[in-house]
């Protein structure tokens, strides 16, 4: 038991230095006769941050679904942090440090913004199938609390979600994203629908990430991606159409075509 | 109507709103928590023994107790995890069967007559290895498939136990299942009876309030509304549900090993399918959002099924409308209140919080519905 334990955490470790945080290889999915993404093939090294830009319908949220497991791929392979995933389910992804956010927030509208971050923190913790209610020096609902102070929620900490505003609602997806110890997270259009203030601060608390998180973020607005963001690909019909740093990406007469001509930007 | 994760918004709310109060980030020590009406309701349920009959005691109370308590079990699977189980009356029934085929009974050619402290921990374990795995099986489909399953398995159950002579003894099942002597007491004495299931029915009522704002309770409202970002948040949707049953099963088998004593027999007709659809009238009369409303339940349909009867006579129609009187009452329960007569009861103290001068409403529980 306790060998098979320390062979998993050297395996993991060994490929925490080595492997790529996340490779896919040809991955693609079909609604029907709609493929959403397309032989998709991406690197992201460990600690990367990395924008994912693209029209309307381009496949970005599909290809994060693809990832976390909430839809399986149709076929290609998915690699994190070195071990192969494609067949794992949901769960087993997210226990492995993956996390994402929603583009429509899911949250628990009837429980407090405190309620569902410790619901995020017990979920990839042992103590999810405990029969135990928490004392009050519980380490989780410390994390939790923590957590609502990251994302600058400490005043609605015991509001129930449903009251929450918008901003407020998106922030707490992030919260949840961060619960336990994540390696690397996929924001779905954090930015979306915020006010300029709201924007400048979620900019403020993605800086903030510690450096070994990288991360993917689906951002249409060009301005808060490139500031977050070391690594660009732009997404188009459901494949990749252009990877490369900000500068290269912005300058891209290609992509300024596609994106000018889309009214974006 | 009957599955509350029906017509619900999908992104639904474990607490119903009561969050604040229940919610395990509460600071307050859990005496003060306790509503003065518990303490009252408390202690007439303590001095009954002193006021009530025998009669009440072991038919009306010791009956209503023991199905609250296997209605409760599926309150907590349909209330907290969305999964109608048609199955908790069978697991109910196999438990009074293992303790009759183990134990002792009057068929004494079947009967192992193994002592207690070895046949009642057996019946517990086979009763909930048999409601995981209808669990199992049940938590792959959702809505009505699950009620077709179960209901599947439970009609099976009672097929197989009606037709098979060498271990079930088929039509006429095992009479002669008595409690031990425990403690020199004859449990089956109403006073005594009366006591045991009421502190049965107590002690499964207070753990399933208290694991519903346990991490593993939360968790399963959280399924119950939202499976795929549970599953995003590292839960392992599938497992917990199984576990949910058995839990459930645990529940419904203290119950069945009661319910076995009380009649001191087990038959097919005690799980047949009339028993297993009452299990779900009554969780449903008396209300699936919270653990009490099965007792409610259970008492309501043990006093109709009791005095409907003669009131009927006594009214000049035929007692076989008792079972009329029953269904109606289900239909009103589930049009006018689809929570139940706890609904209901929450309406009426709603209105009556209500200001008819300023017409403000009063600060409801279930303001944030
Ligand atoms: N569950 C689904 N069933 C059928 N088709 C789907 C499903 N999800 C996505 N699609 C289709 O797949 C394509 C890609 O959708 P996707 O949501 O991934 O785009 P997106 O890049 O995230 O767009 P947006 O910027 O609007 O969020 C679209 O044509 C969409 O209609
Ligand atoms: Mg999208």
């Amino acid at each position: 038991m306790s060998e098979q334990l320390s062979a998993s955490i050297t395996e993991r470790l060994g490929a925490t230095g080595t492997a790529n945080a996340l490779e896919l290889r040809g991955v693609s999915k079909f609604f029907g006769a709609l493929a959403a993404i397309e032989d998709i093939s991406m690197t992201v090294r460990p600690g990367e941050r990395r924008a994912v830009l693209g029209s309307n319908g381009a496949g970005k949220t599909t290809l994060f679904n693809c990832v976390t497991g909430d839809f399986p791929s149709s076929s290609g392979s998915i690699r994190f942090f070195g071990e192969d995933i494609t067949a794992f389910p949901p769960h087993e992804r997210i226990r492995r440090g993956l996390r994402r956010t929603y583009q429509i927030s899911l949250l628990f509208t009837g429980l407090s913004v405190r309620d569902n971050v410790y619901l995020a923190c017990t979920g990839v913790s042992r103590s999810r199938f405990s029969f135990l209610r928490p004392r009050r020096d519980d380490s989780l609902m410390a994390s939790a609390d923590n957590l609502v102070h990251v994302v600058h929620l400490d005043d609605a900490r015991d509001t129930i979600v449903s009251e929450l505003s918008y901003g407020q609602q998106r922030q707490l997806e992030i919260a949840m994203a961060l619960a336990g110890a994540p390696r690397f997270i996929l924001f779905d259009e954090p930015a979306a629908g915020l006010s300029p203030t709201e924007r400048s601060e979620l900019i403020e608390i993605l800086l903030g990430l510690p450096g070994h998180m990288g991360f993917i973020i689906i951002e249409h607005d060009m301005d808060v991606a490139l500031r977050v963001a070391q690594s660009v690909t732009m997404m188009h019909n459901g494949r990749v159409f252009k990877e490369g740093n900000p500068a290269e990406i912005e300058d891209d007469p290609e992509v300024q075509a596609l994106y000018l001509g889309d009214g974006h930007g | 109507m009957i599955d509350p994760t029906q017509g619900g918004p999908a992104q639904g709310n474990p607490g119903q709103g009561r969050a604040a109060a229940g919610s395990p980030t509460d600071q307050r020590s859990w005496i003060e928590r306790v509503p003065a009406g518990y303490w009252i309701l408390g202690l007439i349920l303590l001095i009954m023994p002193a006021v009530a009959g025998d009669f009440i005691l072991y038919q009306i109370f010791g009956w209503s107790f023991i199905l609250g308590i296997i209605a409760l079990s599926l309150m907590f699977l349909a209330g907290y995890g969305g999964m109608v189980s048609l199955v908790q009356m069978t697991v109910a029934g196999l438990a009074g069967y293992m303790l009759a085929i183990f134990g002792v009974s009057a068929i004494d050619t079947i009967s192992l007559g193994w002592p207690w402290y070895i046949t009642i921990p057996l019946a517990l374990i086979i009763a909930v290895a048999f409601g995981t795995l209808t669990g199992w099986l049940a938590v792959r489909t959702e809505g009505i498939y699950t009620i077709m399953i179960t209901l599947a398995i439970a009609s099976a159950f009672f097929y197989f136990t009606r037709q098979n002579y060498v271990i079930f003894n088929g039509f006429s099942g095992f009479n002669g299942v008595l409690p031990p002597n425990l403690f020199g007491v004859d449990w089956r004495a109403p006073a005594a009876f009366y006591y045991l299931t009421l502190f049965w029915a107590v002690l499964a009522y207070l753990v399933v309030l208290y694991i519903s704002r346990a991490p593993f309770g939360l968790a399963l409202q959280g399924v119950r509304d939202n499976p795929r970002r549970m599953a995003a948040l590292g839960f392992n949707v599938t497992a917990h549900r199984v576990a949910a049953y058995s839990l459930a099963a645990l529940l419904a088998a203290i119950g069945g090993i009661l319910l076995t004593w009380q009649s001191a027999q087990i038959s097919p007709g005690t799980a047949g399918i009339g028993p297993v659809i009452d299990i779900l009238v009554i969780a449903v009369i008396g209300g699936l959002r919270h653990p009490i409303g099965p007792f409610i339940g259970a008492f309501v349909f043990v006093l109709l099924r009791t005095f409907a009867l003669d009131a009927l006579i006594a009214v000049g129609l035929s007692g076989e409308r008792f079972q009329l009187l029953i269904g109606i009452g289900f239909l009103v329960i589930v049009f006018w209140s689809p929570d139940g007569l706890l609904g209901l009861w929450e309406k009426l103290k709603a209105a009556r919080r209500k200001d008819p001068l300023l017409d403000r409403g009063g600060e409801t529980p279930g303001g944030q519905r």
